[in-house]
């Protein structure tokens, strides 16, 4: 129970830096805590205690596996996340080439 | 970098990219597999290009390789997946003889599509540390 | 069927063909892209005569059974999906060869421009939740690389502004999909779909509802949601915002929300009624205001992307009263307006290609000299509006006939109205960049440009008059899919 806490803490923490820091690097930071928060809840759901980590040493050796499925899944969606966080930081450097600043509140060219 | 950090890259280097390519290699019996060995394999030429510092040109040059590199890593993978769907009408299907389990050469396509993944997944993420890099050039302009 | 993955497999293999082959001949890129989008035309229409109404194609990737594997589902619901997707990729696709002028980098656009196509084509016919979540992520990143194509000021904070947007949608899938996992320790859809209508609705179940509600509606843009669209839509170029007002949104939100609400969760308007009067007051908002600021815009593109926020409202009020007429009326208008908007957005890049400025008060009489542009933006126009014989009439004729059916009848009187207020703020063009008589000598667009046009065109007359064909033969049965509810678990696992 207390790490679906901490799962929940950390979703608030990286919900809070996308929505109130003014950073373009801050906000990166937020979306890259939202999303392990996110893969850590994951793979907590397939967690059973007591079991051994899903890794067949022996054709017949111990079956009591936690659920091997999340973490499969976690790690793909790992891969996802270096795919936005990189392309989020490329978006950052070029807004930073033309703007000289990471201020979001300074790079206001639209109107919403 | 310094004499000290160039002589270690130097000696480390290709022992990380010996550990990547086991770690690819074992990837259907052991933690690991296509992306863990891609990342440690993209690691080593990372600390290359890191001690011995590069220029405007040889950094072109590498990303020009890495990007053919990661197309035929793609191309690879793909291309198993549809050999499985000329050769047995399934897409992705597991055409090759499955071997005995927890050998080296066994779970037919497997390793194969592993391999396929670490030269995409190292090719990629050296060419996504070749263009962050590459910021230095115009942020000093 | 083996066809199945083909559908996302070429254009993925293009994807990566595409940057090796252009190294050695830079025609390769435009070729290879748009012979892939004619085979997938070809495809989606060919696969239709593969299967009855009411049957399911299930195909087995690598050849395990379904609880188990990854499947790939084809009804009726993802054929009318996967063809809206083809006609405008490949109008899109003719439509860049020339439009491309402008922009360096024709190898990276074509590449992201199958991923694109790859991932939206992935999630109408998957029947997998997490590669659903795959699927919207590569359509996802892709798409916002596409908008910031122009590496300028605005498309780079348009684009950055629509990442982050797009990132907490994805990001919240997610974690309603590890919700969802922890629930029934499955991720076939099918099987989630027993697993759930069996285990009942407890507070878990409505939280991943509310979840997966706030998530697409991120996705497809719908009003208090919205505010990524009207920037990210006009930044990218001009086949893309095709891609992306057309069909985009529609895939990524609509059509993922609606598979998972009807058939996954098995939510009709008589077991949940609050679910459904959500989507029908976010959709009539979405018209609302959608409409009234499209028709205070001066940028032909922003105007056109409000519209577009306007027009996925109906969509979602036709799915939100949720009767037989309604839900037909709201699947007919996912193709209508796949076929509409994007020839609306490509002739803003013909206006674009030919004079440089997007601005409606500098431009005017172009309606003499680019001929071809001027009719296909009217008949779109008139299309959207709901003109009869055109094809965007039917679909809001059977929204109002079904907000009848459901005794809603102020709904359907004020559903008529913002209809005929389409008309107003699409007239605003014409009146501005058409109609004028100002002496003006541009050129008028080049030969492949006007192919794209034309054929949406001939598309719009032709599913217009030939309504009753298409009706019968796609949307009936695709509406069918979706009164299913849960029986899509039973028919693709059988029992």
């Amino acid at each position: 129970m207390f790490f679906f806490i901490t799962t929940l803490i950390l979703i608030i923490i990286g919900l809070y830096a996308i929505v109130t820091k003014t950073n373009l690097i801050r906000i990166i930071i937020g979306f890259a805590i939202l999303e392990y928060a996110i893969n850590f809840f994951f793979a907590l759901v397939g967690f059973k205690k007591g079991a051994l980590a899903p890794i067949i040493t022996q054709v017949d050796g111990p079956k009591n596996f936690v659920d091997p499925i999340p973490q499969a899944l976690v790690l793909t969606a790992i891969v996802i996340g270096l795919a936005t966080t990189a392309l989020m930081l490329s978006f950052a450097i070029k807004l930073y080439q033309k703007h000289k600043t990471f201020d979001i509140t300074k790079i206001k060219e639209l109107k919403g | 970098m310094s004499l000290i950090v160039r002589k270690i890259a130097s000696i480390i280097g290709g022992f990380i990219f010996l550990y990547g390519i086991y770690i690819v290699l074992h990837g259907h019996l052991t933690p690991g597999g296509g992306f863990a060995g891609g990342v440690i394999i993209a690691g080593s030429f990372v600390l290359f290009v890191l001690a011995y510092g590069t220029d405007e040109s040889g950094e072109k040059k590498r990303f020009f390789i890495a990007s053919i590199f990661e197309s035929i890593g793609a191309l690879f993978f793909i291309g198993i997946a549809f050999f499985g769907l000329f050769l047995g009408s399934l897409f992705f299907l597991n055409f090759l003889p499955q071997g005995l389990p927890l050998k080296l050469l066994s779970a037919g396509t497997i390793p194969l599509s592993n391999i396929a993944i670490s030269i995409k997944v190292g090719a990629g993420l050296f060419s996504i540390f070749l263009a962050l890099a590459a910021t230095k050039y115009f942020l000093e302009e | 069927m083996n066809l199945l993955p083909l559908f996302f497999a070429l254009p993925l293999a293009g994807a990566f063909l595409i940057p090796i082959l252009s190294k050695i001949w830079r025609g390769f890129s435009d070729l290879i892209a748009n012979s892939i989008t004619t085979i997938l035309l070809f495809l989606s229409f060919y696969s239709l005569n593969l299967f009855e109404e009411g049957e399911v194609i299930i195909y087995k990737m690598g050849g395990w059974p379904p609880p188990l594997g990854i499947t790939m589902v084809y009804d009726h619901l993802s054929a009318l999906i996967v063809i809206s997707i083809a006609i405008v990729v490949f109008a899109a696709s003719i439509f860049s060869i020339r439009y491309l002028e402008h922009f360096t980098g024709r190898v990276k656009f074509y590449t992201l421009f199958m991923l694109i196509t790859a991932g939206m084509m992935g999630v109408a016919i998957t029947g997998d939740i997490f590669n659903l979540f795959v699927f919207v992520e590569i359509a996802s990143i892709s798409s916002y690389a596409l908008v910031a194509f122009g590496i300028e000021k605005e498309e780079l904070e348009a684009a950055f502004k629509y990442m982050v947007m797009g990132e907490i949608a994805s990001l919240f899938l997610l974690f309603a999909i590890a919700l969802l996992y922890g629930r029934a320790s499955t991720l076939n859809m099918a099987d989630l779909a027993n697993t759930l209508s069996v285990a009942g609705r407890d507070q878990l179940f409505w939280f991943v509802a509310a979840i997966l509600l706030f998530s697409f509606a991120i996705k497809s843009a719908l009003f208090p949601f919205h505010s990524w669209l009207p920037d990210a839509h006009p930044s990218a170029p001009a086949p893309v915002s095709a891609i992306l007002s057309g069909i985009f949104v529609k895939v990524l939100g609509v059509y993922a929300l609606i598979r998972l609400s009807f058939n996954v969760f098995g939510l009709t308007p008589q077991n949940s009624p609050i679910f459904f009067h959500i989507l029908i007051f976010l959709g009539l908002v979405s018209v609302f205001f959608g409409g009234i600021i499209a028709s205070r815009q001066r940028d032909y593109k922003r105007l056109l992307a409000y519209s577009t926020i306007a027009q996925i409202g109906f969509i979602m009020v036709g799915i939100g009263i949720g009767n037989f007429w309604a839900i037909a009326g709201g699947l007919f208008h996912i193709l209508a307006h796949a076929i509409t908007k994007s020839l609306l957005f490509l002739t803003s890049g013909a206006v674009v290609y030919a004079t440089g400025k997007r601005d409606l008060e500098e431009l005017a009489g172009l309606g003499k000299t680019m001929g071809i542009t001027a009719w296909s933006y009217r008949l779109a126009t008139l299309s959207l509006s709901g003109l009869p014989p055109l094809v965007g009439f039917f679909p809001k004729l059977f929204i109002i006939i079904g907000a009848c059916q459901a005794k809603l009848y102020w709904l359907a009187i004020l559903l008529a109205i913002l209809s005929v207020f389409t008309l107003a703020y699409l007239l605003k063009i014409i009146r501005k960049v058409y109609f004028t008589t100002k002496e003006v000598s541009t050129p008028e667009t080049p030969f492949s440009m006007r192919l794209s046009m034309l054929f949406l065109v001939i598309l719009m007359i032709l599913f217009g008059f030939g309504f009753q064909g298409l009706l019968n033969s796609l949307i009936i049965p695709a509406t069918k899919v979706l009164l299913n509810g849960t029986g899509y678990g039973r028919a693709i696992l059988g029992g």
